[in-house]
């Protein structure tokens, strides 16, 4: 049961500043109050994650002179998701004089995403884009270049311009490290306090403000509370809550759902990448699934047999007998269609017994043409280490037969609301990357991903964090012997624990699975009300066996895998509840969100504007009780709503 | 496929560790080598026994967490391969398993399979940047930069830190990752200024926590990126002329 926020009294301001929206950033930066730097040195902000927003937050937040603790899971800052990324990062600089600019990324990234993003957030996206080339060119980043010296371009899906810089297929590796590398010039000046092996587990807050976070060290297994004047929660996406995903396998959703318990808006939770190029999956005990870049897409070309049930090898079946559909279907974008579009498409050659491999799951992508045109060498050079990757994983060469692909759950649009300044709803909390909403929309342009999570971190909370924090100088940190603190430690110690003492008979992975299963079959590409119901209630019911069956072997004060995995499950398992539920709330097709009932009669997402042009915030109510949506209405003055055509 | 897994079992890195031995039945070739683990830690935990440690986190090759010794290789015996990219394929039915964590002094074990590698960010605290504030950048294009630094840079680059290289090593020496690491900012225009400095203090970091180079070339036949010792050679030169270079610090003791 779905509530209205008609009787809520909190009004979701998303803090847009007035004026032309060429001209809003720059109004803000000089509205918004400066900490002299004198006073920087009196404030501490926690950063949770090291990922390109966490890192690129940090040591810029070092560098301008404020007291830092950052804090990361992993091992080491470098290890984090965003090293996976694999095509590039967007800029507007035009340099290939193909027409580009700062306002036509902004349009194509609303377009992108299909009218359900904030153009405010978006235009600001666009013009600090061009500043993060010049910062990560400086740090040294090794973008491909032309043999004049200069930097090369490539385009990517849901574009017709090339405004894609990229290292190889190795760009996302390449900008972590330039933003780790900036961390680790500030933990080295001790401007910077890091924390590796510590793991997230609670936000504090106080008098409806953050003021520090619970961290389990994941070695010792003890417990600890760290206060601040602003927690800034840089943790990425949700993906995993599907289990098969492209995601890292420790990426989860346990400090936003944190947050989110703890009164921070979760908006469109629906909003759900499925990216269209991934390496099917081989048997039942795959353990994740791996990208193929998109960049692919624009030498390689998709098809499918005509003939349904057609299982010939691909290079015995002729050019006349084979479907290259998005060719077909959108003649204008081709192969390059957005990543929705794509993936939907390939959804239907499968229903519609056109698969390919051995498991009928699979789509070409196909070589042939551009190894004919530009030469092997050529092809290498672009794609080497990809092809290489997915030879190792097939033990197919794709310079010889066609790649197999099929889509996989790569990224989530959704995340913790924010205003303009990247602040959740609850005041000294900030989201940034791929935790926050703001930016994409229903669906995210290839590419942008990197673009957004360093815009936040660099270029972006630096400035408006100021905002928040002017009002506390002088003002020390709460204590950590303040009975929030005491209370909230208390807790988290409790629920490691309580993991620990169910002692029942499934592993944890048992749970992960079921959940994903479900997740996939009904939140995945294709959504029904009937399909969702079903969901709900299946996800209440491995819920509860979860908590009456699960078996976690060893102590909670030592390291422990399972225990970490634990209470990351433990998480997803009421996420995807809200998932399905904001899914079924959205009656309309936008972007990656796909209801079965609402399609144009060619199958395309049918959006309903009247309705729906809003983003979903859903605040939690306990767990007795079903959220409440708070809706923040979208105008668009500058994207004229259309319907999205790639045609 | 059956294999039978003689692995490392160690609860801490203050108690004595063990090779214990487990069966692996009905092993998918198409699993990768982590899923082998996957299934076998499913078995543990449904045997009540405690799973087998190991790192691991985007399995495909990228991140760097993994990485064991698998029969005395570290990644195992597909060169350029990180163990999460080994598969099951490359082994035969029956076949016995020795798997051990990286042994190293600098990388003391924490459980089982996984180490401390965090020697590796000292070496990059102490120098491994460009020291340039967010903001202060020119345009990106007004640098031009040969392609063949840019690729060359890139090489580089693409160490994936996961410590291989140490692991293979009998000096268990840090070269080729402080090697990489310095040279893909030094091959690049923008590195120059920092150079020198880069150098020492990066060397000299790495000789607090690691063995000595003597150019046996194992380290290289065990990167998962395939990375050239050509960089170590690059590195030693940038190092002795720092001696020379760095003004500040010569006639100092």
């Amino acid at each position: 049961m779905v509530t209205e926020s008609e009787s809520s009294t909190y009004a979701l301001d998303a803090k847009i500043p007035e004026g032309p929206i060429q001209d809003q950033w720059d109004q803000h930066k000089f509205s918004t109050p400066l900490v002299n730097p004198a006073n920087k040195r009196k404030y501490e902000i926690i950063v949770i994650g090291t990922g390109l927003a966490g890192a690129s937050a940090a040591a810029s937040f070092g560098e301008l002179g404020y007291n830092v603790k950052v804090f990361t899971y992993h091992d080491s800052p470098r290890r984090a998701h965003s090293i996976a990324a694999q095509g590039g990062i967007n800029a507007a600089k035009n340099y290939p004089n193909d027409g580009d600019s700062i306002f036509r990324l902004f349009y194509d990234t609303v377009k992108g995403g299909d009218y359900r993003s904030r153009e405010s957030n978006v235009y600001r996206l666009a013009q600090v884009a061009n500043e993060i080339i010049d910062q990560t060119t400086a740090q040294g980043i090794p973008y491909a270049r032309e043999y004049g010296g200069l930097l090369d371009n490539r385009s990517f899906g849901g574009a017709q311009v090339s405004r894609t810089f990229y290292a190889r297929g190795q760009t996302g590796q390449q900008l972590l490290l330039g933003a780790y590398q900036a961390l680790a010039r500030q933990i080295d000046a001790g401007t910077v306090e890091y924390y590796n092996r510590s793991e997230m587990l609670e936000v504090v807050i106080k008098d409806g403000h953050a003021v520090g976070v619970i961290i389990r060290d994941l070695v010792s297994g003890e417990v600890t509370s760290h206060s601040a004047h602003v927690v800034v929660l840089a943790t990425g996406g949700y993906s995993n809550v599907f289990f098969l995903s492209t995601n890292a396998m420790a990426c989860n959703g346990s400090a936003v759902w944190r947050a989110y318990r703890k009164g921070a808006f979760f908006a469109n939770p629906a909003f759900t990448q499925i990216h269209p190029t991934c390496i099917p999956a081989a048997d039942e005990h795959q353990s994740k699934l791996t990208l193929m870049s998109e960049s692919l897409r624009n030498d390689g070309r998709i098809w499918v047999p005509t003939t349904p049930g057609d299982t010939r090898p691909a290079n015995d079946i002729p050019d006349e007998e084979r479907d290259y559909y998005l060719e077909r279907m959108y003649p204008a974008f081709g192969n390059l269609v957005p990543r929705d579009v794509a993936s939907r498409a390939a959804m239907r050659m499968l229903d519609e017994d056109r698969g390919v491999g051995p498991l009928r799951n699979g789509v070409y992508l196909d070589f042939k043409s551009a190894i004919g045109r530009l030469g092997q060498p050529k092809i290498e050079e672009r794609y080497g280490n990809l092809f290489e990757m997915y030879e190792r994983i097939t033990d197919e060469n794709p310079y010889e037969v066609p790649m197999r692909i099929y889509p996989a759950p790569h990224y989530t649009m959704g995340g913790l609301w924010v205003d303009y300044n990247l602040m959740t709803t609850i005041p000294g909390l900030y989201a940034i990357g791929e935790a926050n909403f703001s930016d994409h929309g229903a669906n995210r342009l290839g590419a942008s991903a990197l673009m957004q999570g360093l815009a936040d971190g660099y270029f972006v909370l630096p400035y408006t964090i100021g905002g928040y924090l002017v009002d506390y100088l002088n003002v020390p940190p709460v204590s950590t012997d303040d009975p929030v603190f005491v209370e909230a430690q208390a807790a988290v110690e409790e629920q490691t624990n309580a993991f620990l003492a169910i002692n029942g008979t499934q592993s944890v992975d048992h749970f992960h699975r079921q959940l994903g299963n479900v997740m996939i079959e009904y939140c995945g590409l294709a959504r029904s009300s009937e399909g969702l119901e079903t969901a709900i209630s299946e996800i209440k019911e491995i819920r509860t066996n979860f908590w009456n069956d699960l078996r976690v072997i060893g102590t909670s004060d030592s390291l422990n895998q399972s225990l970490e995995r634990a209470g990351r499950v433990a998480d997803f398992l009421e996420l995807a509840e809200l998932m399905c539920i904001d899914a079924l709330n959205r009656e309309e097709s936008c972007g990656g969100h796909f209801r079965l009932e609402h399609q144009t009669e060619d199958g395309e997402a049918q959006r309903d504007d009247v309705n729906f042009a809003y983003s979903a915030a859903w605040e939690w109510m306990g767990s007795k009780n079903s959220p409440l949506l708070h809706k923040e209405y979208l105008e668009f003055e500058y994207v004229a709503l259309s319907q999205r055509s790639y045609k | 496929m059956d294999l039978s897994l003689k692995v490392w079992r160690q609860a801490s890195t203050n108690e004595e560790g063990e090779f214990k031995t487990y069966q692996a039945k009905n092993v998918s070739p198409e699993a990768s080598f982590l899923e082998m683990l996957d299934e076998v830690n499913e078995d543990l935990n449904a045997a009540g026994e405690d799973p087998i440690a190991f790192e691991h986190d985007c399995r495909e090759g990228i991140c760097g967490a993994c990485g064991v010794m698998i029969n005395g290789n570290p990644h195992g015996p597909q060169s350029g391969t990180a163990t999460c990219q080994l598969h099951m394929r490359k082994f035969e039915d029956g076949d016995s398993i020795t798997i051990e964590p990286w042994r190293a002094t600098a990388f003391p074990v924490l459980k089982d399979l996984i180490v401390d590698r965090s020697p590796f960010d000292r070496i990059m605290e102490a120098g491994g940047y460009i020291s340039v504030n967010t903001g202060a950048a020119p345009d990106a294009n007004i640098i031009p930069i040969p392609k063949w630094a840019a690729e060359a840079s890139m090489d580089a680059a693409s160490c994936i830190g996961c410590a291989a290289c140490v692991a293979a090593c009998p000096n268990s020496a840090g070269n080729l990752f402080t090697a990489a690491k310095t040279q893909h900012l030094s091959l690049l225009p923008q590195g120059q200024p920092e150079r020198y400095l880069r150098a020492a203090a990066m060397v000299e970091t790495m000789e607090q926590y690691f063995g000595s180079c003597r150019n046996y070339g194992e380290c290289e036949k065990a990167c998962p990126k395939n990375i050239s010792i050509d960089f170590i050679a690059m590195m030693n030169k940038d190092y002795v002329r720092a001696q020379f270079k760095n003004m500040e610090r010569l006639g100092q003791k």
